[in-house]
């Protein structure tokens, strides 16, 4: 962690040590970057600003996939459908029992968290591939009970559900311009408690299960209840996420939440480098920017002589495949690991030792 | 009664082919401990290779499935190379995202390639089929269960009778000791993959006589997982009876459950089998059980 400071900032409190942000021109970044996220919509067409809001909620829902793989080492294949959850449930919540929306987002999230946990039960006795299987069967199990009897009723079956739009006072949020400011506020808010709780005790145990179980309880960190818990703070963000979505999509189906959608939040969060918050930032943006070029790109690919015109549809699959490779092959740390390595040559410029 | 029985048939004739698919993924399992989630894949792209040969080009089945098998095999032997070999030393997960990445890489490229439209094989089995006890079974399914169990019967005796075989196993058991023994511990990984890759060709070669070949057909490879964790992901036996098992559950559960729930239960019980069978006895029916607390 102290390798990351920079160089001539020295520590003479634990407070300070422990500190998130350190330094002044930490602040002014931080500041900055926020300020100019919020500003975002001024400068950005349609196009882009839904681009942007859906990134923001991927990135809170990564985040959760981020306590129960990255830290708490147990692959979860159903993400997606944890998400669903949360949509759904949100809808439900305001179409049917009448709740405001403020109330049915963090409602939703203690559901979603909840159904979580039933589904992070088997881990109780299985680990590693046995748990993948257990949450890859979470996520066609929920996608089932969404569309099929006697659920559909209630969800809409393959029709969807729509919400309507939150409101606070007179202001309604039915744009994306000022939906944009509740997703961003949101994902800043997600992103410090991500940050903090991975700080924490509970946090911390997370590592250490990952790590080795055994050592873990040998320790006296209650290893069960540590996996469970994991699940559960995935299941919020999952939640909070698919909360956030269901106004900004307006009609949610199930095939926004498929199995595809949780490989690929996976897949961005091994590409940003799955032990750190920075990181699944990172790999959301980047798997999200490679398929918006490969969207742009497509079209123009078609001109090249037989190879162009099959590969074009595909074109977006085809690279996340290969960046996913790629990454585990040449940068298993991820991105996060190449933006640590730049910070510090960058601090220590131009004395490389 | 006689619907029932008739359900237990199909599904048991369905199994079979479950368990050539599932038989690959033990393999590579017992050799490297590699879980391949691009088995499903791998089936898919053995079906659009076979018919590749047999309907554009026309060559005769034992012909072109020979090409067939041949390709696959170097598939495999390649993605063993380039991807999976890389990877030796990292943790579980790492290996497990790989094989994901695979599949979707996969995914993407079968449709660019071979088109995303459905295909048929041309016929090559007798239409009709065998009537008795007033049952009555297609030889299309009749055919594929034979060759599945023909086939699993090869591996059986491939593994304990023949060098390549033995050597296999004795690398499952431990590498170090293989490694002693003087057994390329690499290129049985290698052999693994390729012996993997052409038992899912095989799978979708026999499947796609009973349902028209496409590269949706991936998540009949998803029927690998139900197979191989009720089986017991290291025990081949395990693997053969469980297949059948899924086969008649998945396809009692179309008989019986989908009226109520208006289609769909076919597709989720592999599911509840594995959620079950993960709560109750989750190193299968015939697993070796880790005796571990976690």
């Amino acid at each position: 962690m102290n390798i990351c400071l920079p160089c001539g900032v020295y520590n003479t409190k634990y407070a300070k040590d422990m500190a998130i942000v350190r330094t002044r021109s930490h602040w002014l970044l931080l500041l900055a970057g926020i300020v100019l996220s919020l500003g975002v919509p001024v400068f950005l067409n349609l196009h882009w600003l839904s681009w942007v809001i859906e990134t923001c909620i991927i990135i809170i829902a990564v985040l959760g996939l981020y306590f129960v793989t990255g830290l708490c080492g147990q692959i979860s294949l159903g993400q997606a459908g944890f998400m669903a959850i949360g949509s759904y449930s949100t809808a439900i919540l305001i179409g049917q029992a009448g709740f405001s929306y403020w109330l049915a987002l963090p409602t939703s999230a203690l559901i979603t968290g909840c159904i979580a946990v039933t589904f992070g039960l088997p881990s109780l006795r299985v680990k590693g591939f046995y748990l993948a299987m257990a949450t890859l069967a979470s996520q066609f199990l929920i996608l089932w009970l969404i569309t099929h009897p006697p659920l559909h009723h209630l969800t809409g079956g393959d029709n969807g559900l729509t919400t309507p739009a939150p409101e606070i006072g007179n202001i309604v949020f039915n744009s994306y311009e000022s939906w944009f400011f509740v997703v961003m506020v949101f994902m800043w808010l997600m992103i410090y408690f991500a940050k903090n709780i991975a700080r924490t005790r509970v946090g911390r145990a997370f590592v250490a299960v990952r790590d080795s179980d055994l050592a873990a309880e040998v320790l006296g960190i209650n290893v069960f209840r540590c996996k469970l818990l994991s699940f559960f703070i995935a299941g919020l963000f999952a939640g909070i996420a698919g909360s956030l979505f269901a106004p900004y999509i307006t009609r949610i189906a199930p095939e926004n939440f498929s199995l595809e959608k949780s490989i690929w939040y996976l897949g961005m969060l091994v590409v940003g480098g799955s032990g750190s918050v920075v990181g699944a930032v990172f790999g959301v943006v980047f798997i999200r920017l490679l398929q918006q070029i490969t969207v742009i790109l497509g079209p123009s690919i078609t001109h090249i002589p037989i190879v162009g015109p099959p590969l074009a549809n595909y074109l977006g699959g085809i690279v996340f495949g290969m960046v996913i490779i790629i990454f585990l092959i040449f940068e298993p740390r991820g991105l996060n690991h190449r933006w640590q390595t730049f910070k510090t040559s960058y601090r220590l410029h131009p004395f490389s030792y | 009664m006689n619907f029932f029985l008739q359900l237990v048939l199909s599904g048991v004739m369905l199994g079979g082919v479950y368990s050539l698919v599932a038989l690959g993924f033990v393999i590579i399992y017992k050799s490297s401990g590699v879980i391949n989630f691009a088995q499903g894949q791998l089936l898919a792209i053995g079906a659009l290779v076979l018919w590749t040969f047999l309907s554009p080009l026309g060559l005769s089945v034992w012909f072109g499935g020979l090409l067939a098998v041949i390709c696959m095999a170097l598939l495999g032997t390649l993605i063993e190379r380039l991807t999976i070999r890389p990877m030796t030393g990292q943790s579980l997960m790492a290996v497990i995202v790989m094989t994901i990445g695979l599949a979707s890489l996969f995914d993407s490229l079968m449709p660019s390639i071979f088109g995303a439209d459905e295909k048929s094989f041309p016929r090559s089995f007798p239409g009709g089929g065998l009537n008795a006890f007033g049952l009555s079974i297609s030889y299309e399914y009749l055919i594929s269960f034979l060759t599945s169990l023909g086939m699993v019967c090869i591996f059986l005796y491939f593994f304990h009778r023949t060098r390549l075989g033995l050597s296999m196993r004795a690398v499952s058991d431990g590498h170090d000791t293989a490694r002693s023994c003087g057994i390329k511990v690499g290129s049985m990984f290698s052999w693994a993959w390729a012996i993997a890759s052409v038992s899912a060709m095989i799978g979708g070669g026999l499947l796609g006589n009973i349902v028209s070949i496409s590269p949706s057909m991936t998540s009949i490879g998803l029927r690998v997982f139900p197979v191989v964790i009720l089986g017991g992901l290291d025990s081949i036996l395990g693997c053969v009876l469980a297949g059948p098992i899924v086969g008649v559950l998945e396809i009692l559960a179309v008989g019986y459950a989908d009226p109520l729930t208006e289609g769909g239960a076919g597709e989720v019980m592999p599911y509840i089998i594995i959620l079950i069978t993960l709560i109750l006895r989750p190193h299968g029916i015939f697993g070796r059980k880790h005796i571990e607390r976690i």
